[in-house]
């Protein structure tokens, strides 16, 4: 059976969410560019997945009945890498190299390098179909881990995903749980503006889906929503629409189309360090510049 | 003859007669076929699994076609119909792989290799997961169906892949044994299958290594590297030239990528001329795989024979062979005009 969830307390998810965004801050400025505001959409949902929700073994990256985890939206995983060597995977000093020739930890991450990662991502719109295969292996090897696959809401453009939903929902992957960072932006604009994914609860309820709909920085609201899947293999595949700010936790990132990818500098970057470490305040919703 | 008793090869030597129905209605009714590859395919795999519990099977919507019905039948539990959904169905596969399982996923060459080129690059080759991709109805094999499916290019997008092994099965005794070695091979494979229809060329499972060629009939004045299909048509041609005193040596160059170079290099030192044969792209394929090694050699007369680079013209499959001059007469004529630049 799969181990419990365990309850680790809102103080350390808090801290371990500001952690990420930290990391993130500082990992960029080795690599000269960032993916910083689409990690900070998703860092309290990272946060739970792995020091509360997963059953995970880092002694035992391979342990088959781990719960897995598949980061669809991989430009996100320089929040991911700080969070494996914390838990105990690696080194924490490994993240050093971040980048730099000959690193296992480039921008999109490397299975075959980065032990603890459950499968190489990168190319949007592939995530859920890997889900989809792991969730279909434990079936048929009867295991009863979790999957738990994050995804873009940008991504959702992608044809793909969509195969993936449905054949899901056709399968009856209850043990199938999507993640949907639903941070409203994608590179080119505010996602109603360039694709509309909306009603997405609409969308995956349609392809037979159980949608639950949260705020995706609240981490109590996240943690009631994990607590509510489901278990065992056969029902409907499970998907929480996690509403986010692109950008959460800077001020002059949030819902700013300047910073998918960016570079914090000088005073800059000890600004955002000093303003992360203060901890969240209020999001306020202005335009999308 | 009647049309029950009809011998394959004659529909795919184009000799058959307009009275000779194209459909082999046998082929959709469940009696497999031995001497056919993809008729053979969902038995073996389903043998493999009887005693390897890692082997899965998946298809797109294809499992009459491509037989893998009949592992269905025998392993429903290890067994995904994905419906029309190929690059999804190659995702999962690779995510099944994963977790130390074997997925064979097979649909037509022209949806598998091409629509699922992206998919089995990233999640397959890239992350080195066991998937076998298995394409049926390769080359133009699917005759008036159309460029839409035909798969003219595959080898040519495929092998310039890293980490993935890419195999032409010659016939169903070289399709059996592809799939026996395949279930130990460390990285992800294409099998490039014909129609079902190839004409026997091995007439026993045989031994076989990915990456060594089999060498089927040795000569002194030309080398025809062949695969898929074009191996019993170069044969054929080999022993038409033998009548007229001139002696053809004849290599199934199965194994396309992580090709056999040694023998490459052989033909050329041992014939002084090497003319390839293929069922594909003159672009691209295993003709340029070859000629890649032969770069790096001292010049002797080469020529790659395959289909011209435009797509093709609409027609039954043996009338295409024929007009593409990769029937044994074509095959032949070919050899003959490299032969002239020899001498």
């Amino acid at each position: 059976m799969t181990p419990p969830v365990t309850n680790v307390g809102l103080p350390l998810l808090e801290d371990r969410a500001k952690f990420i965004r930290t990391e993130t801050v500082r990992l960029s400025r080795i690599a000269g560019a960032g993916h910083y505001s689409s990690t900070f959409s998703c860092a309290e949902l990272l946060a739970v997945l792995y020091y509360e929700q997963m059953a995970i073994e880092p002694a035992q990256p391979d342990w088959p009945d781990r719960d897995r985890f598949v980061m669809s939206k991989g430009h996100a995983a320089i929040g991911l890498y700080p969070v494996l060597a914390d838990l105990g995977f690696y080194d924490p000093s490994e993240l050093d190299t971040y980048t730099r020739l000959g690193s296992k930890y480039g921008d999109h991450p490397d299975m075959k390098k980065v032990r603890g990662l459950d499968f190489s991502s990168g190319s949007l719109g592939h995530g859920l179909s890997v889900g989809l295969g792991l969730a279909l292996a434990a079936r048929m090897t009867q295991r009863d881990y979790m999957t738990y696959v994050l995804l873009g809401d940008g991504e959702l453009s992608e044809g793909q995903i969509w195969e993936a939903a449905n054949a899901a929902g056709h399968f009856g992957l209850q043990h199938l749980v999507a993640i949907v960072d639903r941070n409203g932006l994608s590179i080119d604009g505010h996602t109603e503006d360039v694709m509309s994914v909306e009603p997405l609860h609409d969308r995956f309820a349609a392809f037979g889906w159980d949608v639950q709909r949260i705020d995706g920085h609240d981490l109590t609201a996240i943690r009631t929503a994990f607590g509510a899947l489901k278990r065992g293999g056969q029902g409907k595949p499970q998907v929480i629409i996690a509403d986010t700010v692109k950008g959460r936790g800077v001020a002059r990132m949030e819902m700013s189309l300047d910073w998918h990818v960016g570079n914090l500098v000088g005073d800059d970057y000890d600004d955002v360090m000093a303003e992360l470490d203060a901890g969240l305040k209020p999001f306020v919703a202005e335009p999308v510049s | 003859m009647t049309t029950d008793m009809q011998d394959e090869s004659e529909i795919f030597r184009g000799t058959t007669t307009g009275a000779t129905r194209l459909r082999d209605a046998r082929s959709v009714r469940g009696t497999p076929r031995a001497g056919m590859p993809a008729f053979v395919l969902g038995e073996e795999l389903a043998d493999l699994a009887d005693r390897d519990p890692r082997i899965v099977v998946a298809t797109a919507d294809l499992a009459s076609a491509n037989r893998t019905n009949d592992f269905r039948d025998r392993h429903p539990d290890r067994f995904v119909n994905f419906s029309i959904a190929e690059k999804n169905m190659i995702t999962a596969a690779a995510g099944m792989a994963s977790t130390g399982l074997i997925p064979y996923v097979a649909t037509f060459a022209s949806f598998a290799a091409l629509l699922g080129a992206e998919a089995i690059r990233t999640d397959c080759a890239y992350p080195r997961m066991k998937v076998r991709i298995i394409g049926s109805h390769s080359g133009m094999s699917m005759g008036f169906y159309g460029s839409s499916h035909h798969a003219l290019e595959d080898l040519g997008m495929m092998r310039c892949m890293a980490d993935l092994t890419v195999v032409c099965a010659t016939d169903a005794n070289h399709l059996r044994a592809i799939l026996r070695a395949s279930v130990e091979h460390p990285e992800a494979m294409y099998i490039r299958l014909g129609r079902g229809r190839d004409p026997v060329v091995y007439d026993s499972v045989p031994d076989i290594a990915f990456g060594k060629a089999i060498r089927l009939r040795d000569g002194t004045d030309l080398t025809i590297i062949a695969c898929g299909s074009q191996v019993r048509a170069s044969l054929d041609a080999a022993e038409a030239l033998a009548a007229q005193g001139v002696s053809v040596r004849v290599v199934d160059m199965f194994t396309i990528d992580r090709m056999d170079a040694d023998e490459i290099r052989a033909a050329a030192q041992d014939t002084g001329a090497i003319l390839t044969v293929e069922e594909h792209n003159v672009t691209g394929g295993m003709g340029s795989a070859v000629a890649e090694v032969l770069l790096d050699l001292p010049r002797i007369p080469f020529r790659k024979h395959g289909v011209p680079d435009r797509y093709v013209e609409v027609g039954p499959p043996a009338a295409l062979y024929t007009h593409y001059k990769l029937d044994a007469a074509g095959v032949a004529e070919v050899a003959r005009e490299l032969l002239a630049r020899k001498n």
